[in-house]
């Protein structure tokens, strides 16, 4: 690789750098809730490229993702809450986040090793069912989750007497919380971005690939597929737990609803419209899966008042029927995903050729 | 062969595999010498595949066992034995397909190598060197079985005869004392034939014993020191070609008389 950036490329890196640096001022334009719909948008980057290291390289269908996210929600809602009366710091509670998460990740893992495809998606979509089940129900005897009711109050991102959480004045400008939690999500998705890259290209991540190519190949040139696969779920419950903990700060709330079914399928939905193992593909997709449906609710009433002049269909169906069609198409037309990695495209251009032959 | 006394590489101790009521290999005991090339041989359904994928792990033998190199083989192991040294190919060739020929190599490198998952993400200067060097010993791999022009196709795109010579190199990588070759001369035609037959004297010459399972008796007998008969899942003879083929069993066997 070359040590000094060409022109063309540092000019490019400036770009991204102030659009990203300026984003959120755009966006609080339109109110803070943009900025919000902002953070989520890359919060979903972030479990989504998590997601991409079981599902993309490693090839496991995994439909229980959201299960890690919930355990490190969790675990940051437990143990910096007035439910407990814990308000630990953040290098500490992130760290036992993502470590349970991993705990969690590998028990998963381990029994489902010798599944593969549609059976190992059924296992992990009970195991996403349990964890929030458990959620759910562990009020009583001991009140350890507060049960559906959740937990408040819950402690923001600060480090040290900074806190993430209310305005405050940085350089003459007023940063909201929504705001610096931005900077912190993406300071955040870039550092997964690079360790998904890294991974990527690594001998892990050819192992990975051979995984996914080929099982008993992959064993015959010595990859210990057991460990390597548990590794992957292990690494990408961590991301989750991480996202899960983040998540909690920043809501200042958490429970079970928020861990659906449906939040996995959405996050699953992600890597595969943008392109499942192809990382720019999988940012796009998440991006554009947690915009969308925000811009089609405040978009749809409006654009229906202004065309009939009254509310035909109610915006939050049309919303979701609009962005089932969205899903439909893009599957129809781009089997790849939206942003494909090159050698995907063909791979599934050429299938397409081989039955027109 | 060299003059010094030819030490044993692999024993075979009874191997029995059955499937059900079909007992596919019945006490099969045969003895691999370090750097000879030995020849498995056999009708259809013999149990020469059997016997190949209950020695590299992929089954478990119902009873007997290996010794490789003087150590026990791990039953059900299949990565133990390719870090032992037991490398294969496969009859069907199975390759990365979405992979390129290059990677493909690459990872056969594994077991020789360590970076695991912090050395990738930190990219220090160590996994960095590993990662040069795994590169460099696949690329030589790829110059050496002739398909270095083709290193950045993906595999599945390779001709066939260019995929064998890619699962070798493969199975090279990972360094072997031990090459099992599962019908490499299938499908082939008589100069892709004759090239193997190059490629697989080069790979004993540079130090490595090689296992061939083959159907092409005439590849088998020209190019194997001792060649083992396998009939019904049960060992006819184990000798050297010119006594195996005036065997009246080994006659029987395939005339099927």
């Amino acid at each position: 690789m070359n040590k000094w950036l060409s022109p063309r490329s540092a000019f490019g890196i400036t770009l991204i750098v102030v659009a990203l640096l300026g984003l959120p001022f755009v966006a609080a334009m339109g109110g803070q809730a943009w900025v919000r719909i902002l953070d989520f948008a890359i919060l979903y980057v972030f479990l989504a490229l998590g997601l991409n290291i079981v599902v993309g390289f490693a090839g496991l269908l995994d439909l229980g993702y959201i299960a890690f996210y919930a355990v490190g929600a969790y675990a940051w809602a437990l143990l910096a809450s007035p439910h407990f009366g814990l308000h630990l710091p953040i290098w500490v509670i992130l760290p036992i986040g993502a470590g349970l998460a991993c705990i969690a990740g590998v028990l998963l893992g381990s029994p489902t090793l010798k599944l593969r495809g549609d059976y190992l998606a059924i296992v992990t979509l009970g195991f996403g069912e349990i964890v929030r089940i458990f959620m759910n129900n562990l009020n009583a005897p001991v009140n350890i989750t507060n049960g559906p009711q959740g937990i408040t109050l819950i402690d923001p991102v600060a480090f040290g007497g900074f806190k993430f959480s209310g305005t405050t004045q940085v350089f003459g400008y007023a940063l909201t919380g929504p705001m610096k939690y931005y900077y912190l999500l993406v300071a955040l998705a870039i550092l997964v971005i690079i360790i998904n890259l890294r991974l990527q290209h690594s001998r892990i991540g050819r192992a990975w690939q051979a995984i996914r190519e080929d099982e008993i190949a992959a064993k015959a040139v010595g990859i210990n597929t057991r460990n390597i696969k548990l590794l992957a779920f292990a690494m990408g419950a961590s991301f989750g737990g991480i996202a899960g903990g983040v998540f909690a700060a920043m809501q200042g709330f958490v429970s079970p609803e928020s861990f659906s079914l449906m939040e996995s399928i959405m996050i699953l939905a992600m890597v595969v419209l943008g392109g499942m193992g192809h990382i720019p593909g999988v940012i796009l997709g998440a991006v554009l899966l947690s915009i969308l449906p925000e811009a089609l609710r405040y978009g749809v009433g409006p654009a229906q008042m202004a065309l009939f002049g009254k509310q035909l269909v109610d915006p939050e169906s049309l919303r979701m029927l609009v962005f089932g069609l969205a899903l439909v198409l893009v599957m129809r037309f781009k089997p790849a995903g939206l942003w494909p990695s090159p050698e995907r495209k063909r791979e599934l251009g050429e299938k397409r050729m081989e039955v027109a032959k | 062969m060299s003059a010094n006394v030819p030490t044993t590489l692999l024993e075979a101790k009874a191997v029995a595999k059955h499937f059900g009521g079909v007992k596919a290999l019945r006490d099969v005991s045969l003895t691999i010498r370090r750097g000879e090339i030995y020849g498995l041989i056999g009708p259809n359904g013999a149990g020469k595949t059997t016997f190949f994928n209950c020695m590299t792990g992929l089954y478990v033998p119902d009873g007997g066992g290996f010794v490789f190199d003087g150590v026990p083989l791990v039953a059900d192991a299949p990565h133990q034995a390719a870090e032992r040294g037991i490398a294969r190919t496969f009859q069907n060739i199975r390759l990365f397909g979405n992979m390129t020929a290059l990677e493909n190599v690459m990872v056969g490198r594994h077991v020789r190598t360590r970076a695991g998952v912090l050395g990738a993400m930190l990219n220090n200067a160590a996994t960095r060197a590993e990662e040069a060097a795994i590169r460099q010993r696949a690329m030589d791999l790829l110059h050496y079985v002739r398909i270095e022009d083709r290193a950045d196709d993906l595999a599945k795109n390779l001709s066939y005869g260019d995929q064998r010579r890619l699962e070798i190199a493969r199975a090279l990588a990972s360094e072997p004392k031990l090459l099992c070759l599962d019908e490499p001369a299938a499908g082939m035609n008589a100069t892709e034939t004759a090239e193997l037959r190059e490629l697989i004297e080069g790979i004993r010459r540079d130090g490595t014993t090689i296992l061939l399972i083959e159907h092409d008796v005439k590849l088998v007998m020209g190019l194997c020191d001792r060649v083992a008969v396998l009939d019904y899942g049960a060992l006819v003879i184990e000798d050297v070609p010119a006594v195996v083929q005036k065997d009246q069993r080994v006659i029987e066997a395939y005339l099927g008389a």
